[in-house]
């Protein structure tokens, strides 16, 4: 077990506690910065997809899991951040500019339909928000002069500073290129969370009359919240859009923000972690089922895909799994098994029964 | 002046006279409780001096200025704290974290420098940890300062709120019930420390309570309420012994 002893407030606001984290994030950053030259073309684009849904499980993140901001339409950011990056990179902005505007229209959309919405909660949400996305579906294909209307649209190439980022052309640097903005959007996000204004994302999420009177503006903090999450979202969208390389209305469809909220419940709602844990959860596992799959079928001589649907069952048997069983998400699942780890032989079968039972109570609510 | 004056008011829930035309003044330095009843409108009255609730009618003056109308979340930057009957703590969070919480109404920065993390915001933030320790120090929380909420048994909870309203660095806190639910021994700490904000701190307190043997220690006045109307305001003595508060007492406390 360590023990920390703390000599300064600084090492309460600093980013990680002591010398040992630190220097791990280096090195998982360090390690994912080298993937290109292990990992061929198939697998290399998996990880593209997968530090995607990681941005986009951020964006949403601070919604839910930070400010118990529940949205069904988070979809409808990503195509705004799609459209508007592939317009803006049509109208002759270089990607170094487009690719932020894209981020700040995403962000000023969601935070100018919070604004009003910014007084419902639970449910009332939710609703209001696949209304936005209803919305937002309907006007992809009404703008057709901007969004190629339901013939879609083309992303265009990325070039920084006559360096290819093509996704068909040079994937490397484009996985280089999303692992930045994944790395940069990790830190400002932990950044948000030791600050003022990560303080007010929680308190308005767990009570909301006393961060009324310790004057944190409910109404602002919410729309500030919901705009950050849309606006993140909305750099994922920009990304997506240049990974599919040609898309319409139909990639944002309902079901990426279903599985945009499973990507935060099941990493773990209120960390950073979780969005990460979760991405990799839900763009891994359809891979893992289709090597299993495939295996079968030439070891065993079993054919699992003659069983139509048979993909889609396991995948959400196993996320409904993880829902009931594992409320805290895979990393409070981590957080059990590191604290069981450190205290070993000494940790207790019970150790952590007050925090579960409490959380169940959360999930009633 | 007084720091803290209600004048005639009044909030009618539907057919409810929640709080129904209640006047006094809190001196500055003083120690004000409101005493009453269960359901009398003591803790109604807490909400609308920190403008939760629209009162139907009346006015509230702090330090001279009129706050009938300000918004909720203004009323803490003037220097009001206030702590909750059912305790209200972000309970996912730890002790220290819902103590800087309360220096809120204090931040300089905003959202970009703190995405940024700029020198400006570490700097704030080691000053906004400096308070907070100063109020850990004198509620005794050390112990606690890096425990869940969640997990915290229910005395040492009050007294973190109580401690995040500190935190404020108010000039005014109102306390609804701080006694309620603590040992006789947790009751006696609370005493001496609603002594000691006034002595050190230089703090009004206004608070309601029942425990009538911790309003006689720690008040210099009372105001005793039933149904939202005044029964009769003056020192603890003096209000015990008023006829209309006995009765008052004898019909419903003791039921409860
Ligand atoms: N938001 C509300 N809506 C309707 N009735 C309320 C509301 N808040 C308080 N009341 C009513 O006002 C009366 C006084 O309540 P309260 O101020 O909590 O009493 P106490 O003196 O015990 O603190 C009660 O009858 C209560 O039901
Ligand atoms: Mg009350």
């Amino acid at each position: 077990m360590r023990v920390i002893f703390k000599t300064s407030y600084d090492r309460d606001i600093d980013l990680h506690e002591h010398g040992w984290e630190r220097a791990r994030m280096a090195l998982l950053l360090g390690v994912m910065a080298l993937l290109p030259f292990v990992l061929g073309e198939y697998y290399l684009a998996e990880a593209v997809n997968t530090l995607i849904w990681a941005l986009a499980g951020m964006g949403l993140m601070i919604a839910v899991g930070h400010t118990g901001q529940v949205s069904l339409g988070h979809a409808a950011f990503l195509a705004v951040g799609a459209y508007a990056e592939a317009a803006l990179m049509n109208a002759g902005l270089p990607f170094l500019v487009s690719f932020p505007l894209a981020g700040l229209i995403a962000g000023v959309f969601g935070g100018l339909i919070a604004l009003p919405a910014a007084r419902m909660s639970g449910i009332y949400l939710a609703i209001a928000t696949l209304a936005v996305f209803v919305i937002v579906e309907e006007l992809v294909i009404l703008l057709e002069p901007i969004t190629g209307g339901v013939g879609g649209q083309m992303a265009p190439s990325i070039t920084i500073l006559g360096i290819g980022f093509d996704r068909y052309g040079a994937l490397a640097n484009f996985y280089w290129l999303c692992l930045a903005v994944v790395a940069l959007t990790t830190w400002g996000y932990a950044n948000l969370l030791r600050s003022p204004t990560g303080r007010a994302f929680l308190a308005v999420r767990d009570s909301e009359v006393s961060a009324r009177a310790l004057g944190v503006n409910v109404t602002r903090t919410r729309a500030l919240a919901f705009g950050l999450s849309a606006g993140v979202t909305g750099l994922a969208g920009a990304l997506m859009g240049h990974y599919i390389g040609y898309f319409n209305y139909e990639l944002f469809s309902i079901f990426i923000s279903i599985n945009l909220l499973l990507v935060v419940t099941i990493g773990g709602l209120g960390s950073i972690q979780g969005a990460f844990l979760g991405a990799i959860l839900i763009t891994g596992v359809p891979q893992l089922i289709a090597i299993l799959r495939d295996n079968l079928k030439a070891g065993v001589g079993i054919d699992l895909s003659a069983v139509p649907g048979l993909d889609t069952l396991i995948f959400s048997l196993i996320l409904i799994g993880f829902i009931i069983y594992e409320p805290t998400g895979l990393y409070g699942r981590w957080l059990k098994l590191r604290a069981w780890i450190e205290l070993f032989p000494l940790a207790r079968r019970d150790m952590f029964r007050r925090q579960k039972s409490y959380l169940k109570t959360e999930r009633m609510r | 002046m007084s720091l803290l004056e209600v004048d005639d008011l009044a909030i009618h829930f539907g057919g409810v006279k929640a709080v129904d035309g209640i006047s006094f003044a809190v001196e500055p330095g003083e120690v004000f409780a409101i005493i009453g009843p269960n359901g009398a409108g003591k803790s109604t009255i807490f909400n609308l001096i920190s403008r939760i609730y629209e009162p139907t009618r009346g006015r509230i003056r702090f330090d001279g200025q009129d706050i009938t109308r300000l918004r909720a979340h203004d009323i803490a930057r003037l220097g009001i704290a206030r702590t909750f009957q059912n305790i209200e703590l972000f309970d996912h969070s730890t002790v220290l974290a819902n103590l800087l919480m309360g220096r809120h109404s204090h931040r300089a920065t905003n959202v970009v420098q703190d995405i940024l993390f700029l020198p400006k915001v570490r700097r704030e933030e080691r000053a906004h940890r400096r308070k907070v320790e100063e109020v850990i120090e004198f509620l005794e929380l050390e112990a606690y300062r890096g425990k869940m909420i969640a997990g915290l048994p229910y005395g040492v909870r009050k007294v973190v709120e109580i401690g995040r309203a500190l935190a404020i660095g108010p000039r005014l806190i109102l306390l609804d019930e701080p006694a309620s639910g603590l040992s006789v021994e947790e009751t006696q700490d609370m005493a001496f420390w609603i002594e000691d904000m006034r002595r050190e701190m230089g703090l009004t307190v206004l608070m309601v309570e029942h425990d009538m043997s911790l309003v006689t220690q720690v008040c210099d006045r009372v105001l005793a309420v039933a149904n939202g109307r005044p029964l009769a305001l003056g020192t603890p003595a003096e209000v015990q012994g008023h006829p209309d508060v006995q009765a008052a007492y004898l019909g419903t406390e003791r039921a409860s």
